[in-house]
């Protein structure tokens, strides 16, 4: 219980952090940079917009910097990101809430894979140690480690896309033929134009599943109890999967549960590659086009879904494994 | 197959070899002794071979870029879009630019940026993680938690709003806000590391000398954590490329810059794969994942040294295995 309370009051600590952080930037970097956005779009916003810029970014203020942090966490608390200027009038939020849908699609279903595969060729590579999956695999991953994930995504759309043809590399389904829906086609549109992301991020992120996994079973397998089972004659499926890679597994739990938070920020550069319709894709058209109230928007939830995972994989670490309640 | 039984022991019982667990021992210089161990590694452990090799190269490539291109990277000087030739080995850009000069000339800036970064990063690592662990107490806990905030706000997306807001960073400003920012990972275990060095003896005899506390941490306790710290380096260099990288790559920093993101950044606006131009792409992100793939080579042949139970095997090990 002080444990969970503990991790709790370090959640709310990073999350004023990083909202601190939102507030001081714009004002901080020199000549700030809001009031350029300001002047571009002069006379095109209303007087609700301008004064929600205003709380945000300090513009036209005359306010102390104390008192525009209370109205800035305020507004904040309440949930009034202010309205998009490259969509204007659209409010922010609503902006977010159309494009997360397909990132939590293609990121989420990839990370699931990813960590269910890697897992599995960890504890085979540990299992058969020394033969060809694992003197392979972990030099290999270590390179792809050091591969930007956006090349890799490139390299793809490059061979498929654009020398092979055999799948679409752009966006997210055919936006002039297709119409979303409920039908076969459009299902078939968007699972044909998630392949190549999707293989992109699976093959950049694997490999941190594999070796994790790999290097605590090693360990796992050196353990007295792995020896007795041995000795006792079990069956090597059965020590494999219920004596080492179940207390082995432990790191990769706690890893995934992390990653589940990064789901929204992990593929921004894959989305960028493929012109994805996600969150990632939104973020970089917001900074490129000075929108800066979806950028701060962007940036807060994507903190807020790390931070949460964090606090989830913390607590069931704690609940899997009792060794760790006391640590640190 | 041979050795089923004996080969198993060989790989648990040998912790003796982990950083810090000789203790008093090797306290006269355990510094040198362990970049002498490294330079023995780098030539016996393979991985550790092929890492210096490529970084050798990439070092001599960004130290001499004249020698090995004669034009100049900047200049406009040929027909745009060229193929692939013996006078431009990579072709030329939309602007006539010569390909391979940028490449070679873009590999310092990307040196610099890592290196930079790389030693940066690691110095406020080192000064806050040994700090925090030495000095204990409300030092301890204010220095943690500030490592802990920084490590769980995500990098990436917080260094491309920075970014945005500062229009075009040029090098230096990447520098900056990449070291100040990406320092922490490496600090929470370099401060694991130096608070299990805590209560070694040699330290304490330090103390009972009378020495000064900071001569202590310089003196006594930094050297016997060369290890980790050359690996806190490697990692930072790593993460300072990618990040740079992309964040040229997606345009957020200055266009005009030679180097291999900048490069990157320009073949995606100019559409260089569907203009049957790859190698306008594919050439600098080669580049960077062999730079990448350098750092990690080396990180992770000095982890197997570190950890010997992640060696490589060479024999099987008997047939339990089924």
């Amino acid at each position: 219980m002080r444990f969970a309370l503990r991790r709790l009051g370090f959640f709310v600590l990073t999350l004023w952090a990083a909202v601190t952080l939102n507030f001081l930037l714009p004002r901080l970097m020199p000549g700030n940079p809001a009031l350029a956005m300001m002047s571009k779009f002069h006379g095109e916003l209303g007087p609700g917009a301008l004064k929600a810029l205003d709380i945000l970014f300090g513009v036209n203020t005359h306010k102390s910097l104390p008192a525009q942090y209370f109205s800035y966490l305020h507004q904040i608390a309440t949930g009034n990101f202010g309205t998009s200027l490259d969509f204007y009038p659209a409010s922010v939020t609503s902006i977010i809430g159309s494009a997360i849908w397909w990132t939590l699609g293609l990121v989420g279903i990839t990370t699931i894979l990813a960590f269910a595969l890697g897992t599995g060729l960890g504890i085979v590579a540990a299992w058969r140690r020394g033969g060809r999956l694992d003197s392979i695999m972990p030099p290999v991953f270590v390179i792809t480690s050091a591969v930007p994930y956006f090349w890799v995504g490139m390299v793809l759309v490059l061979i498929f896309g654009i020398s092979l043809h055999w799948l679409p590399s752009q966006g997210g389904y055919y936006v002039s033929t297709d119409t979303p829906g409920l039908t076969l086609t459009y299902f078939e549109d968007v699972l044909s134009h998630a392949i190549l992301p999707a293989i992109s991020l699976l093959v950049t992120t694997i490999g941190t599943w594999i070796l994790t996994m790999r290097n605590t079973m090693i360990t796992t397998l050196a353990e007295d109890y792995v020896r007795m089972a041995r000795a006792k004659g079990l069956p090597g499926r059965r020590i494999m999967i219920d004596y080492a890679a179940r207390n082995a597994i432990l790191p990769n739990l706690t890893g995934f549960a992390m990653s589940l938070g990064f789901v929204v920020s992990g593929a921004i550069l894959i989305e960028y590659v493929f012109n994805y319709p996600g969150v990632g894709s939104m973020l970089l058209q917001a900074v490129q086009g000075e929108d800066y109230p979806l950028m701060q928007a962007l940036f807060l939830l994507i903190t807020v879904a790390v931070l949460l995972a964090i606090l989830v994989a913390d607590i069931a670490t704690a609940l899997l494994d009792p060794r760790t309640r006391t640590a640190g | 197959m041979s050795m089923p039984i004996s080969a198993v022991p060989a790989t648990v019982d040998q912790p003796g070899q982990q950083p810090g667990s000789t203790g008093a021992g090797r306290s006269r210089a355990p510094g040198t002794r362990v970049l002498a161990r490294m330079g023995q590694a780098v030539r016996s452990n393979r991985k550790a071979t092929v890492g210096t090799a490529l970084l050798a190269l990439f070092v001599l490539v960004s130290l001499f870029p004249g020698v090995i291109a004669h034009d100049n990277p900047g200049a406009d000087a040929y027909a745009p879009r060229l193929g692939l030739t013996t006078a431009h080995l990579l072709g030329t850009t939309a602007q006539g630019q010569d390909m391979f000069a940028q490449l070679v000339w873009g590999t310092r800036t990307v040196m610099i940026i890592a290196f930079v970064v790389g030693l940066a990063a690691t110095g406020i690592a080192v000064l806050i993680g040994v700090a925090a662990a030495y000095l204990g107490g409300l030092w301890d806990g204010s220095l943690s938690v500030l490592t802990d905030v920084l490590l769980v706000i995500p990098l990436f997306p917080l260094l491309i709003i920075i970014a945005g807001y500062a229009h075009g960073a040029s090098t230096l400003v990447l520098i900056v806000v990449i070291t100040l920012t990406s320092w922490s990972y490496t600090a929470r275990q370099l401060r694991s590391q130096a608070l299990s060095l805590r209560g070694r003896d040699f330290l304490e005899a330090a103390r009972v000398r009378g020495e000064r506390r900071l001569y202590i941490i310089v003196v006594e306790l930094i050297p016997t954590m060369t290890s980790l710290i050359v690996a806190a380096f490697l990692t930072n260099a790593l993460y300072a490329v990618l990040f740079a990288s992309s964040l040229q790559y997606i345009g957020l920093g200055n266009p005009n810059t030679q180097s291999w993101g900048t490069m990157l950044y320009w073949a995606q606006n100019e559409a260089a794969l569907q203009t049957g131009q790859p190698m306008w792409a594919l050439a600098p992100g080669a580049c960077i994942a062999a730079l990448g793939a350098s750092f990690a080579l080396l990180n992770y042949a000095f982890d197997e040294i570190g950890n010997p139970a992640l060696r490589p095997v060479r024999r099987t090990r008997g047939k339990p295995a089924r």
